[in-house]
């Protein structure tokens, strides 16, 4: 084992150890566990993104139609099928992530920013759909009446309605699979061909790569991920938000990517930590956090492009 | 009846479409020549909107026209040097990022200074009376407002067909490189490019202000129509910008006859069939930026 690959190890044991033990060592920092919870979630939704947008080179400014949708299947499914935790999760994802194929197919003929503003505007349009649509997904006021079910595995209960730390730590497993699922899929020979991709794609072309191809099935994947973040968020909530599906939440989830640094794995997490205890704590003290926010995406543009985690490696080397 | 509610609607998607083209003209100037997705184009409309508010008690409503979409201009030129110039190298993602940003704290911002509640923005009386009583909906002022929109346009399609920065803009969102390469400054180009960007959204601050009184947000719901009058019309071609925009106005207006939940919605559905059958837009050309 090299030097390289053991300090790899080193920081990803780090990594998992402080996840594991968020719950004991966030509450004596101020923090709750439904604060750690919520940076999971939107850590997911961040790294879903980011396997597009860091891994494959290509900017899709609507992703919170798909987290949005994965919240709404989530939510519909319990309110109106049945009070089953893992149904809810399965109906999210498949919403979030076949919506996103759909669309993926009209959208990956496009590049830059014109990929960015069509992106954005299919976005809206479910965004639009969960507003006046009110009979089915509560509209404006969003989709109530549900909650999480204890989860029953036969030999052992598991009640993540009422026990914040059991819920977290169901959250944890499921984003355990969805990051394993993710890194899986990045060291794949796939995974290397979108990292090519993003790197030279006319040379990728050249070499007889199916490019559109290629980024509609990542394009579709990272939706599939997102649904499973939006599902997630709403057996957090107990509740969906049509703000959820809005283009200023994609704005946020990318910001969160570029914060922590796109170019790394873990770096969306970070950034959606920061994002969200930021957003927490400066909405707690001020009206005007939306103008505290929007500084915040000023100077991180202006001043760390690269992000947290790509400020600190450049420096290092 | 049913002629009247029709041409009722149609004349409000007109008008309406009239504020889609403004904008979308103006984002669109933009977008061709820096390659940058203005999120903050409806914050400069709110930031000249609420300039005429405060200019209008001393120099009057005409004062106030003429003087708020420069002042927003000169406001939006110093953006463009300080914040929005160090990213034109960069991947597009940063400037998207850094207006949308700034789109949050034009917002909060006015809503600090101004209070969340809305302002009402006093017209003429001459302009707000109803043209006669059969066609109640044709006020003074909105055959004004088209009237603005028109001029405005042709004298920017003037502008850009006759003056040497007109030419120049043209020339730049073909081929930069070359441009630059024949010696013209390309930094004064973009800057005074994104003035005229922002000369556009601050006139349509000035004349919704008009219609519809003031708030911090009204910049942000005419954002999305505009992008999607672009991408109907077609990236890279201004023409394209204006039918798409006038385009979806009046879709939106007539299916608020038949069906109203569906006004919204229409406008996306135009934009999915157009990406289908052409996916580059109406009058989008091979190449643009794709």
């Amino acid at each position: 084992m090299t030097a390289v690959q053991s300090r790899k190890l080193i920081v990803l044991a780090a990594i998992w150890a402080v996840l594991l033990f968020a719950p004991y060592w966030m509450a004596p920092l101020g923090g709750y566990t439904a604060l750690a919870t919520r940076v999971l979630v939107l850590g997911l939704a961040a790294m879903s993104l980011n396997f597009l947008l860091g891994f494959t080179g290509v900017l899709s400014f609507g992703h919170a139609a798909y987290f949005g949708l994965g919240a709404y299947g989530a939510g519909l499914s319990l309110k109106y099928l049945a009070a089953s935790t893992p149904l809810a999760v399965l109906c999210g994802v498949l919403l979030g992530g076949i919506c996103g194929a759909i669309l993926g197919t009209l959208i990956v003929r496009r590049r830059g920013v014109y990929f960015a503003m069509v992106t954005i505007a299919f976005g809206q349009v479910f965004y639009y759909i969960a507003f006046q649509w009110s009979s089915l997904t509560g509209g404006d006021d969003g989709l109530r009446g549900f909650s999480r079910a204890p989860i029953d595995l036969g030999f052992l209960k598991l009640d993540i309605l009422s026990n914040a730390n059991v819920f977290y730590y169901f959250v944890l497993f499921c984003f355990a699979l969805a990051v394993g699922a993710m890194g899986f899929i990045l060291r794949s020979p796939f995974g290397r061909t979108m990292i090519a991709i993003r790197e030279n794609e006319r040379r990728s072309r050249f070499l007889g790569i199916p490019i559109e191809r290629h980024i509609w099935i990542a394009f579709s994947l990272s939706c599939f991920f997102m649904g499973f973040a939006g599902a997630l968020y709403a057996l957090v909530n107990n509740f969906a938000d049509p703000r959820g599906l809005h283009y200023s939440q994609s704005g946020d989830f990318v910001m969160m990517a570029v914060m922590g640094g796109m170019r790394s794995f873990w770096g969306p997490l970070l950034g959606a930590f920061i994002f969200v205890v930021l957003q927490d704590y400066l909405s707690s003290i001020t009206v005007n956090w939306m103008s505290f926010v929007g500084l915040l995406f000023v100077l991180v543009v202006l001043f760390f492009p690269r992000g947290l985690l790509g400020f600190f490696q450049r420096s290092k080397a | 009846m049913m002629t009247l509610l029709l041409l009722f609607n149609i004349t409000n998607g007109l008008i309406v479409g009239a504020f889609y083209v403004l904008m979308a003209l103006g984002l669109s100037l933009i977008l061709n020549l820096s390659n940058v997705i203005n999120f903050a184009h409806g914050g400069f409309l709110v930031i000249g909107g609420y300039i005429a508010y405060a200019l209008s008690p001393y120099v009057g409503f005409w004062g106030a026209l003429l003087l708020a979409p420069p002042l927003t201009a000169i406001i939006g030129l110093a953006v463009e040097r300080v914040l929005i110039r160090p990213l034109y190298g960069r991947d597009p993602l940063y400037s998207l990022l850094l207006t949308f940003g700034l789109a949050f704290m034009i917002e909060d911002g006015t809503r600090f200074i101004f209070g969340p509640q809305g302002k009402p923005f006093v017209i003429p009386p001459f302009l707000a009376q109803p043209l006669s009583n059969e066609m109640f909906f044709i006020t003074g002022y909105r055959l004004f407002m088209v009237a603005v929109v028109i001029i405005a346009i042709a004298l920017l399609f003037l502008l850009l067909r006759y003056t040497r920065l007109g030419i120049r803009i043209r020339a730049g969102t073909l081929d930069l490189e070359t441009v630059a390469a024949l010696g013209i400054n390309v930094g004064m180009l973009r800057s005074l490019n994104f003035a005229v960007g922002i000369f556009l959204a601050g006139l349509a601050g000035v004349l919704a202000a008009g219609q519809l009184g003031l708030e911090p947000t009204m910049g942000t719901g005419l954002l999305m129509p505009s992008f999607i009058a672009i991408i109907v019309g077609g990236i890279g071609s201004l023409p394209g910008t204006l039918v798409g925009g006038l385009l979806i106005g009046v879709a939106s207006g007539v299916t608020a006859v038949f069906f109203p939940a569906a006004s919204e919605a229409v406008i996306y559905v135009m934009m999915a069939i157009i990406l289908l059958t052409r996916p580059r837009g109406l009058f989008g050309e091979e190449g643009m930026l794709s």
